[in-house]
């Protein structure tokens, strides 16, 4: 066990956890952070996606011993209301199913907009291929994250 | 209006008629009394100071605000949207002031708080009607009084009590308490659905803003005080069972409270049938995270003994075809004289076809919160089936039921997974065993090898045309692991003379279950890709070629026609709206073109894809889909259902299967199990409904077992090759001709 301090959505959080814990659980299970889902524990589906230092990871397979003084932001932290283009998009186009995978979705599709505001529909599709839904909500992603990057 | 005598539901009154006057003040004892809609923009809304509760479904505050309780269980069909709209509807409730809540399992009120089979608003529609219809007049009659005029006089209309001649009006707020005290009526009015306000409008997901901010919602966000992890080790492969451990190996390890082995179902407990899958003797370790236990999960020393054999997939696929070289002792069904039809036939058409198992791999792992005591045990989580669930814990923990509280969460999809709810008898008897409150967590491999798969199937068919490239033969013989495969009763039967159904099942150790249109999911796509070769060596087009057999369906059907479980003009009338829509004989537009038509959970699907082909491996362009499933409560999630029907056929039939050696899953996670992706989904899909008036029907499932058919034929068009054996990615058939 060791103590690390971390940059949690604009708050400095400490936790007491075993080095080698990803940074989901230290999320889900230490801070009560549960809007970051867990899908596969291997960076294959992007529940768990988060940014680090503004850029999309996978959670799930980023050790909080790695993280050091990065910022980290995740879902509750997008935005202070609900209302960061992105999501408000993803209510306007009615986006989920079961809504498990969406967080990821969206905070991936965020990540995309702040480095490329004004993606074409191949890009779009290429940054959220790494992201599954199982609901396959797919068609509806592209059309929120589309009038998300014109808003 | 429609009068309707209220009897069905009329058990969520009775805690109503027990009350000697005044409405019945009620605390919120049920899940979630949050304040909804805080987004910015929208003012959030302001909370009553009391609430009347005026049945079991639903309670109006003082100040007008309307709770809904959603009665099924929510797995991402968004009943949880589309079953209080209905509620509200019949009620003439504004849907602005409508809070819906998640009702927990409650047998004396609600009936059928199930999801599955597509038949949470096809069977909850008449109580859900009557629940708001008779709230409704119940609030109408309370003005009647207190207004001192007739009944007969007062309209309702967005939340609103009026009385024109005297120009009164008030809020439902104003008269709920007196409303509370007003005996039921024996019959209510239901409205005509051409008036309808509420049903048949695009309404957004009740949890919409939930679900984009990260709010726990899901059953793997369940947070207790005190609370422990609880995971499983279970057998690696089907046939095996546990035979000892190495507990010092973990006990020692940071975090961890316990491992032990345990007997999830004693012996003679009553099992019910969504206990199926389940394993009887598993290893469980507890501690203080999942992290802490995923580490000792690793690590711990398991040693496991066969128990029966152990199955590959080479074994599967060879028990099939034997079966398939066999006929069963008795058809499924059999009009005229099929071997006599066959001698005759100008050309004869024979094909199989065959799918692997599959996962259901839901996003949100298997998982439920548990806490028994002596007193009582408190379940809340993902269960589709938490009436089954009951019964069973009513029988494993030696409880009455009404000890037992079980809530449910929303769930991180079903797909017919969480029917069989052996992993929250597996949380109760661990919590059981600890005396503690124990949140259960699967990881992605435990979820993905642990059973209850799709079955695996084989059929093989057989067309006789005659001269005139009409249909004068057809026989259908099919198997599955655990699974007879055949509906006998359903399309082309009834429509060809001489018709033969038979059906086999073979008994496998992996574990089987329901998965999204269970059977359908297969059959549908084989048998349209099969009736697709058929039409072309009739020489006629797809589309006419199943509409003649429509036309004989419904002007001389074939044997006794109340067993042909099908609408032979909704059906056609599926195939003519797409046709139309997709412009079926207009100019060809460069794209390969396939079709498909299928009836299962009581709709009507027919649709048509556009594809091309990118080493082997099929871009839908596009596709047109025509559903006739009656009323449609909200189209905005019902499109929503149609695409992810759609996407969901497309990526199975493509890319996905399950595949054993000696028992042992090959499959773990996502790297080796390929799901659809982004990339690989439909460039566009559009729906259209068939607007009839008629009793709303399944709408979850249908859209996705005829899929696999229109891509199959699609994808035969683009590269002149018949796909015969899911997962397509794999199939490399050779060329027809």
């Amino acid at each position: 066990m060791a103590t690390f301090t971390l940059n949690i959505n604009g708050k400095t959080q400490e936790v007491d956890v075993d080095p080698s814990t990803p940074v989901l659980w230290v999320l889900r299970d230490h801070l009560k952070l549960v809007g970051t889902k867990y899908g596969c524990g291997i960076a294959q589906c992007g529940a768990c996606t988060i940014h680090l230092d503004g850029v999309a990871v996978r959670s799930c397979m980023l050790t909080v011993a790695t993280v050091g003084n990065q910022e980290l932001t995740t879902i509750e932290g997008l935005s202070e209301h609900g209302d960061h283009p992105v999501q408000k998009a993803w209510m306007e186009e009615d986006v989920p199913q079961c809504g498990y995978c969406q967080a990821g979705q969206i905070m991936t599709a965020a990540a995309l907009l702040k480095k490329n505001p004004d993606p074409t529909d191949s890009e779009i599709e290429m940054a959220m291929n790494g992201n599954i839904c199982r609901c396959g909500t797919y068609l509806r992603i592209r059309k929120a994250v589309k009038s998300a990057a014109g808003s | 209006m429609t009068l309707v005598k209220t009897t069905i539901g009329r058990r969520a009154f009775i805690r109503n008629t027990s009350l000697a006057s005044g409405g019945l003040v009620l605390g919120f004892s049920w899940l979630n009394s949050c304040k909804p809609r805080q987004a910015a923009g929208m003012a959030a809304l302001e909370m009553p100071k009391e609430w009347f509760e005026i049945n079991g479904f639903l309670k109006i505050g003082d100040n007008g605000l309307v709770t809904i309780m959603s009665p099924n269980p929510e797995i991402g069909q968004n009943v949880k949207t589309a079953m209080p709209m209905i509620v509200a509807e019949e009620l003439d409730a504004a849907w602005k002031d409508v809070i819906v809540e998640q009702a927990p399992l409650n047998t004396d009120i609600f009936t059928r708080q199930l999801a599955g089979g597509s038949q949470s608003i096809r069977q909850g529609w008449e109580g859900l009607r009557m629940a708001g219809a008779t709230a409704r007049q119940m609030l109408k009659e309370a003005a009647a009084k207190v207004w001192q005029v007739p009944v007969d006089e007062i309209t309702t209309e967005q939340g609103m009590l009026y009385h024109k001649a005297s120009g009164k009006s008030a809020g439902y707020g104003e008269m709920a308490s007196a409303a509370g005290a007003i005996e039921v009526p024996a019959e209510v009015d239901l409205k005509d659905p051409k008036d309808f306000k509420i049903i048949g409008t695009d309404r957004k997901n009740v949890d919409g803003q939930k679900i984009v901010t990260g709010q726990p919602l899901y059953g793997l966000d369940v947070q207790r005080e005190g609370m422990l992890i609880a995971m499983i080790v279970h057998p690696p492969a089907f046939g095996m069972k546990y035979k000892s451990m190495d507990v010092e190996s973990v006990k020692s390890m940071p975090g961890i409270k316990d491992v032990f082995p345990i007997t999830v179902y004693p012996e003679g407990a009553e099992l019910q049938w969504s206990d199926g899958g389940a394993i009887p003797e598993l290893v469980v370790i507890v501690g203080n995270s999942t992290w802490e236990c995923m580490q000792a999960k690793k690590t711990l020393n398991v040693e496991w003994e066969g128990a029966s054999t152990l199955e590959s997939s080479a074994y599967h696929d060879q028990a099939l075809n034997e079966l398939l070289n066999k006929a069963p002792e008795n058809p499924a069904r059999m009009d005229g004289d099929v071997e006599k039809a066959f001698k005759n036939a100008a050309k004869i058409v024979e094909s199989e076809y065959s799918a692997p198992f599959l996962a259901h791999n839901t996003m949100e792992p298997m998982n439920f919160f548990a806490h028994v005591t002596p007193e009582k045990a408190e379940l809340l989580g993902p269960i589709q089936t938490p009436e089954y669930l009951e019964k069973t814990l009513v029988s494993v923990l030696g409880m009455p039921a009404e000890k037992i509280d079980i809530m449910m969460t929303r769930m991180g999809g079903g797909f017919g997974r969480r029917l069989y709810g052996t992993f929250a008898v597996e949380a109760a008897m661990i919590s059981k065993k600890l005396q503690a409150p124990v949140k259960l967590v699967y990881t992605r491999e435990d979820d993905m090898t642990q059973g209850t798969y799709r079955p695996s199937y084989k059929v093989r068919y057989k067309a006789g045309l005659d001269e005139n490239g009409n249909l004068i033969a057809w026989h259908v013989r099919g198997a599955g692991t655990n699974d007879d495969l055949v509906f006998e009763n359903r399309f082309p039967a009834g429509a060809v003379d001489n018709y033969l159904a038979e059906k086999h099942s073979l008994q496998t150790n992996v574990t089987t279950g329901a998965w999204r249109a269970p059977r359908s999911n297969f059959i549908a796509g084989a048998e349209q890709a099969f009736m697709d070769e058929v039409a072309e060596a009739s020489g006629k087009d797809p589309i006419e070629f199943r509409l003649e057999l429509f036309e004989r369906a419904i002007n001389n059907p074939v044997g006794d026609p109340e067993k042909n479980d099908y609408d032979a003009e909704r059906y056609a009338g599926v195939l003519k709206l797409v046709k139309e829509k997709a412009n079926w004989n207009g100019a060809s537009n460069g794209k390969s073109r396939g079709v498909s038509a299928y009836f299962c959970h009581n709709s009507y699907v027919a649709q048509v894809v556009d594809v091309s082909m990118d080493n082997n491996v099929p871009k839908v362009d596009k596709v047109w889909c025509a559903v006739d499933c009656g009323i449609v409560i909200n189209p905005l999630s019902a499109k929503n259902q149609i695409e992810g029907g759609i996407v969901d056929g497309i990526g199975h039939a493509t890319f996905s299967a399950m595949t054993f050696k000696e028992g042992r899953p090959d499959q773990s996670n996502f790297d080796r199990y390929r799901l659809i992706r982004n990339m690989e989904a439909p460039k566009e899909i559009e729906t259209f409904f068939v607007d009839n008036g008629i009793d709303p029907t399944g709408l979850g499932e249908p859209s996705l077992p005829p899929i696999m058919g229109a891509l199959a034929n699609a994808m035969y068009k683009a590269t002149g090759r018949r796909y015969y054996h899911q997962p397509f990615i794999n199939d490399q058939p050779p060329l027809v001709g």
